[in-house]
């Protein structure tokens, strides 16, 4: 069986006044079927731009991304992202906001009363039910980030890209939305992928643990395999040996093996990146 | 003890809802008050001193006169008006009645016309001009917003002619109209078109700028998101460029309704145009007694009815727009 999604030696490179500028030097992935992998690294090192180019937001400068042995071109609902700030529409309700993207993919394998199943369906899934009416302006932060995962996961996506999905949340609301997400997971199976900052988040939920090197011309530094069995539970986890050695070895990275000089790479990451969104910078 | 200390406090405390909710809008309702009449007292207070050709300088009170004169100047006109058309109906079924084969002709009344049916004129005239400036400005706006090249080409001819006075292009304006709009049983009259056209000018360039400024700023999520639905671009703009950029345009309408409704009076002055510049320039013209104080009135109705038309917008945009808090203001 070959790879289900192959991320093949791509190099980012973003021109800038000043010259180009290589964000990404041959990051190199494969992910099998059903797998989730979390990109973890710190702020600017690229993380983002790699979940891009899956998204098939940028195009990469060097190599590409095969999806099902094809190429990606372009962005598209196969691929659906979830936004670290939940960029829901707020001039929509959470179901107008689901609704869209069900509109927009299963139009035509679709009647009205299956889409509207469906949306609420999805709705249900994040716990939104009871909520389904409501602008994203009347929602918590938490719920708000629930109906971005709802509208992804309608999309029925081959990959799920996560960009920080629980970053914004507080650490109440971020461990509810982590169980909220096991749960999800271990019913739909999908493959995802998911940028964190958060050690914690990264081993709990992930199968495989992709470690960035810092940039510019970043590219995974080491990949840890997780095999806790599930369903996981992080109270029973936190006395753990192979927890607590999960998370230490990715600590020793990012503190000792990646030690970030932050003044040096932050100005260099708002210089470079331009208009690009800059990545939330998070002091641990 | 307790209960003691309750009743002590309930019964001092307890004063009527209308006189706490008055202590607690007392500066939001009273000082206006206070506001308007300190301004009202300076007024006439200056106005006794001012001594001109026409008389002194009107203040308040000769104002309030004029208000009622107006009014009754108009109630007037209108059962002039209705005596004239009942006189024309009789007169004409009398000659029917004695010649069946009399054909019917109905002449329209042709009184001056009075303060109120000018206000009414210009109104509908500011409405007519904003509302085809607002046709053609937002998809333009949006076109430029969503196109860096169209951007590129457009942007200096809209910087260019965004400073010009719309009164600059009056003569041209009126010139052109009178050469093009020609018609035996025209529908609107040529000064009407005139003064809409003027107004149009001066609308669609606020407009524009700011659709267009706020189609280019879009949330780039919002885009991401439309991106990976591969939503189609008419979709696009209907779903998601549109109401993201509905705050933006308000804020151009609210600009250029308050500039159209101050050029009007100007272009109505100086086109002898029907409207309240006409009224304006023609009790000036007229220097009776009385023309300084119908002017003030005057005055004082333009500004109140630019108040209005402006809260009338923030009524639409609060009762439109998504984002309530560019609407508070």
């Amino acid at each position: 069986m070959s790879t289900f999604l192959d991320i093949s030696k791509i190099d980012m490179v973003f021109p800038t006044p000043k010259g180009d500028f290589t964000a990404l030097k041959e990051v190199d992935l494969k992910i099998n079927k059903g797998e989730f992998v979390s990109l973890i690294g710190h702020s600017g090192c690229g993380k983002s731009t790699v979940l891009n180019v899956v998204a098939g937001l940028y195009q990469a400068s060097k190599g590409g991304v095969l999806l099902n042995n094809r190429h990606v071109l372009g962005p598209g609902p196969e691929r659906a992202v979830v936004f670290q700030n939940h960029s829901l529409l707020p001039w929509l309700s959470a179901y107008e906001n689901v609704e869209l993207a069900v509109k927009e993919v299963f139009s035509k394998t679709m009647n009205k009363a299956e889409m509207k199943e469906w949306i609420e369906h999805n709705l249900k899934l994040v716990h939104m039910e009871h909520a389904m009416h409501k602008r994203p302006d009347e929602i918590s932060g938490g719920m708000k980030q629930r109906v971005g995962i709802a509208r992804a996961l309608a999309m029925q996506p081959q990959v799920l890209l996560m960009d920080e999905p629980f970053g914004a949340l507080d650490a109440l609301t971020r461990a509810h939305m982590q169980d909220s997400l096991m749960e999800i997971q271990d019913e739909l199976k999908n493959t995802v992928i998911m940028i964190t900052h958060d050690v914690d988040e990264a081993v709990l939920l992930s199968d495989k643990i992709v470690m960035m090197t810092n940039g510019p011309a970043a590219t995974v530094g080491e990949i840890l395999e997780v095999t806790l069995p599930r369903p996981r539970d992080r109270i029973a986890l936190a006395n753990n040996t192979e927890y607590n050695r999960l998370r230490s070895a990715v600590l020793t990275f990012l503190y000792e093996k990646q030690r970030k000089v932050e003044v040096i790479s932050n100005k260099s990451a708002t210089a470079t990146k331009g208009e690009n969104k800059t990545p939330k910078i998070e002091v641990a | 003890m307790t209960t003691l200390i309750r009743k002590f406090t309930v019964n001092t405390v307890n004063l009527p809802d209308w006189f706490i909710s008055i202590g607690r809008n007392f500066t939001a309702l009273i000082m206006p008050f206070i506001g308007i009449v300190c301004f009202l007292f300076l007024w006439s207070l200056s106005a006794s001193y001012i001594d001109t050709s026409l008389g002194k300088f009107p203040g308040p009170s000769a104002v309030a006169t004029q208000i009622g004169n107006l009014y009754q100047e108009h109630i007037d006109e209108r059962s002039k008006e209705d005596a004239f058309y009942q006189r024309q109906e009789l007169r004409n079924s009398e000659r029917l009645a004695n010649d069946p084969n009399y054909v019917v002709k109905t002449r329209s009344y042709t009184g001056k016309e009075t303060f109120i049916d000018q206000i009414a004129t210009s109104l509908v005239t500011v409405m007519s001009g904003f509302i085809v400036a607002a046709v053609i400005a937002i998809p333009m706006g949006i076109a430029i917003g969503l196109s860096k090249t169209l951007n590129n080409a457009i942007n200096p001819i809209i910087q260019i002619f965004k400073p010009v006075s719309p009164l600059a292009w009056l003569p041209l304006v009126t010139m052109v109209v009178s050469a093009v709009y020609v018609s035996d049983d025209p529908l609107f009259a040529k000064s009407f078109i005139n003064s809409m056209i003027t107004v149009t000018l001066c609308c669609i360039w606020p407009m524009v700028i700011q659709t267009s400024v706020g189609v280019a700023s879009i949330n780039s999520d919002w885009l991401n998101v439309s991106r990976v639905l591969r939503l189609p671009a008419l979709t696009h703009i209907r779903k998601i460029v549109l109401p993201a950029t509905i705050p933006a345009i308000f804020i151009g309408m609210r600009t250029s309704l308050g500039i159209a409704w101050m050029v009007l009076i100007a272009a109505e002055m100086l086109a002898q145009n029907p409207g309240l510049g006409k009224f304006v320039w023609d009790e000036f013209q007229n220097g009776s007694s009385q023309s300084l104080s119908r002017i003030m009135t005057a005055v004082i109705a333009i500004g109140l009815i630019g108040f209005l038309l402006d809260r009338g917008m923030l009524m639409l945009q609060r009762k439109l727009s998504w984002d309530k808090t560019s609407a508070s203001r």
